[in-house]
């Protein structure tokens, strides 16, 4: 017995020697580099984001209106056109993508905040202060909040902090049930039962041996719940409940180019096109870290 | 199964409460009520139109006479078949409408519903159909020319949003070739873009859960024993595979039916369909009490016992899931 443990175990300067050691976070950044959708995905996500972020600065007025001008079709001047006050449609889409991004930020990390405290309270937790609420968990997932989302929208005024709100409000159900679920079976694990064996303290098992282990779903629910929350955004927007005028968002556009398509197609394809290769990018990216990521094919 | 149904109906209950409780309250708190857009009326009709609503009675007597409004009192569904009256067939009352006078919810919930009802279903039906099709077409040609076309169509499903694409292919299709209407609801060509728009974004997710569902259960050995006991490739897709590869696709029905519900007020507005969903929207906006609180009671009984009927398909397609 002592013979064949002595045969198996590894010579410690060959395996180094063979695959110095790599932390689990930059074997994610190879394996995500090797994803060619992935890497455009974010690719475009950072181009569109900076553009939107600093292009403003640079372009002409998103609410200079003249009325003379008109709509007009893309020209050398505007290069996507203006709506029907004589405003510059590229402007307007920066601008607009501004407060998209903006607001899929913002209502993510209030759901991010949320929903990782919720669920790790929960899975940390365990036995009935767990199941009580998850149950609670349970029964909100039966509630149809995007009515209730449109009826505090309505009711409060369409208010952008509101707004905020409303749609992390919403999203972070999953987020809960995600990071409750894995700090269940991370906290179940052999290595930090060693931990425990070792005379680690609770402090020290939570920050060095659950959270980074957690960290991964996260992450990857993260990059997804962007897209969903600017989806739900642009879709209170086209029902006239977001972004009030003269500010204006992505969803803002798409409905005044609906509006006026029949006569100004140009009003409809470009924000509907520029929205949707965002969603495109966000959901590539947010796949490809999922796959890069995930703790369980990661020895593959 | 019959213990479980009434299980979660009782388990509904609460749910229900919570939901009718929170908009009551919510619409009363906030500023604004359904009159104080109108031109003003003179304090006495002022007082006879709040009587008429009993919007003079204390809150928790409004609450409490309107709850009991709500209350089922008689089981006649077939009362349903003529005309949809919740009134005949339950004794639901959603009491008047505020701003359109001289009707009931009740009635606007008759007419309007159906054709949301119309748009759901069919919505629900291209996406099952185009959504399996391509799943399992995905999944018996895997790595294949096919696959990747399936599934980057599925991606573009996802991607484009219900508001981007229906306009999208009212200006291509309708405006510009002529092929259908641009906005209406009259004939059954009418049905096309709205239901193929609505269903799209469900199409698309079904695929992915299809093709995932069926490669998994592609490797299983009961597959292996089919085949080798001479089963020919279509019944092991049909019969076998398709079983198992079903499961993840029933768990989505559930919300999909709830997304096709809401994704309707924006259909109903883009095609200009006379909905029970472009209602709601209005009667938000117009701050029309009854009309709120009823198209959101009906909206959220329409998910639970959609929910509750997913909870059940799901059993009796998986017996290892028990009903408890």
């Amino acid at each position: 017995m002592a013979e064949s443990q002595t045969e198996v175990r590894i010579d410690p300067a060959a395996a180094a020697a063979a695959e110095p050691g790599r932390s689990p976070w930059i074997d994610a950044w190879h394996r995500l580099r090797r994803n060619r959708l992935a890497v455009a995905g974010g690719a475009v996500v950072v181009v569109l984001g900076l553009l939107c972020a600093i292009g403003p600065l640079f372009s002409q007025s998103f609410e200079e209106q003249n009325l003379d001008l008109g709509a007009i079709a893309p020209n050398a001047a505007h290069w996507l056109g203006t709506d029907t006050l004589g405003r510059d449609l590229f402007a307007r889409l920066l601008y607009g993508g501004r407060i998209s991004i903006m607001v899929g930020l913002v209502a993510t990390f209030v759901a991010l905040v949320i929903g990782v405290s919720y669920g790790a309270i929960a899975g940390f937790a365990g036995g009935k202060a767990d199941a009580v609420m998850m149950r609670i968990v349970d029964i909100m997932y039966a509630l149809p909040f995007t009515i209730f989302v449109i009826l505090l929208m309505v009711f409060f005024g369409r208010n952008i902090f509101l707004l905020f709100f409303a749609i992390g409000a919403v999203e972070w159900l999953t987020m809960a049930r995600i990071v409750r679920g894995q700090v269940l079976t991370v906290k179940r694990m052999e290595f930090i039962e060693a931990a425990r064996a070792l005379g680690f303290g609770r402090r020290r098992i939570i920050f060095r041996h659950i959270i980074p282990n957690v960290l991964g779903p996260i992450i990857v629910y993260t990059t997804l719940t962007i897209p969903a929350v600017m989806l739900l955004e642009a879709f209170l927007s086209f029902l006239g409940l977001g972004v009030q005028p003269p500010m204006s968002s992505w969803g803002v556009l798409i409905k005044d180019g609906a509006d006026k398509m029949e006569e100004f197609w140009w009003l409809l394809v470009f924000p509907g096109s520029v929205f949707s290769l965002m969603l495109f990018s966000l959901n590539f990216l947010g796949d490809g870290l999922r796959d890069a990521l995930d703790v369980r094919a990661a020895k593959d | 199964m019959l213990r479980f149904i009434g299980r979660r109906l009782l388990e509904s209950i609460p749910v229900m409460l919570i939901i009718i409780t929170g908009t009551f309250f919510m619409q009363r708190f906030v500023p604004g009520g359904p009159f104080t857009a109108e031109k003003a009326v003179t304090p006495e009709v002022q007082r006879n139109l709040e009587a008429y609503y009993h919007l003079n009675d204390p809150l928790w007597k409004q609450y409490r006479d309107y709850l009991w409004d709500l209350t089922p009192k008689r089981f006649h569904p077939q009362a349903l078949a003529s005309g949809l009256d919740l009134k005949a067939a339950f004794g639901i009352d959603f009491r008047p409408s505020f701003k359109y006078p001289n009707r009931t919810v009740n009635e606007i919930i008759a007419d309007k519903l159906p054709v949301s009802l119309e748009l759901g279903a069919w919505s629900l039906a291209v996406a099952l159909v185009f959504g399996l099709t391509l799943g399992i077409l995905a999944a018996i040609r895997r790595n294949t020319w096919i696959d990747y076309m399936c599934s980057s169509l599925a991606m573009v499903g996802i991607c484009v949003p219900t508001f981007v694409l229906g306009p999208l292919l009212v200006l291509a299709l309708a405006i510009h070739l002529g092929w259908f209407n641009a906005s209406g609801w009259y004939s059954p060509i009418d049905r096309v873009l709205p239901c193929a728009t609505l269903g799209s974004v469900y199409a698309a997710y079904i695929a992915r859960l299809t093709r995932g569902g069926v490669l998994e259960v592609l490797n299983q050995d009961y597959i292996r024993t089919a085949r080798a006991k001479g089963a020919s490739e279509t019944r092991i897709i049909l019969k076998h595979a398709l079983r198992g590869g079903l499961l993840p696709v029933v768990s989505f029905l559930g919300p999909a039916v709830a997304g096709i519900l809401t994704g309707s007020f924006v259909i109903e507005t883009i095609f200009q369909i006379p909905g029970l969903g472009r209602e709601f929207v209005n009667s938000a906006f117009n701050r029309d009490y009854t009309l709120v609180l009823g198209t959101v009671i009906l909206y959220a009984g329409l998910i639970v016992i959609c929910n509750l009927a997913v909870d059940v398909v799901q059993v009796w397609l998986n017996p290892k899931l028990k009903f408890e």
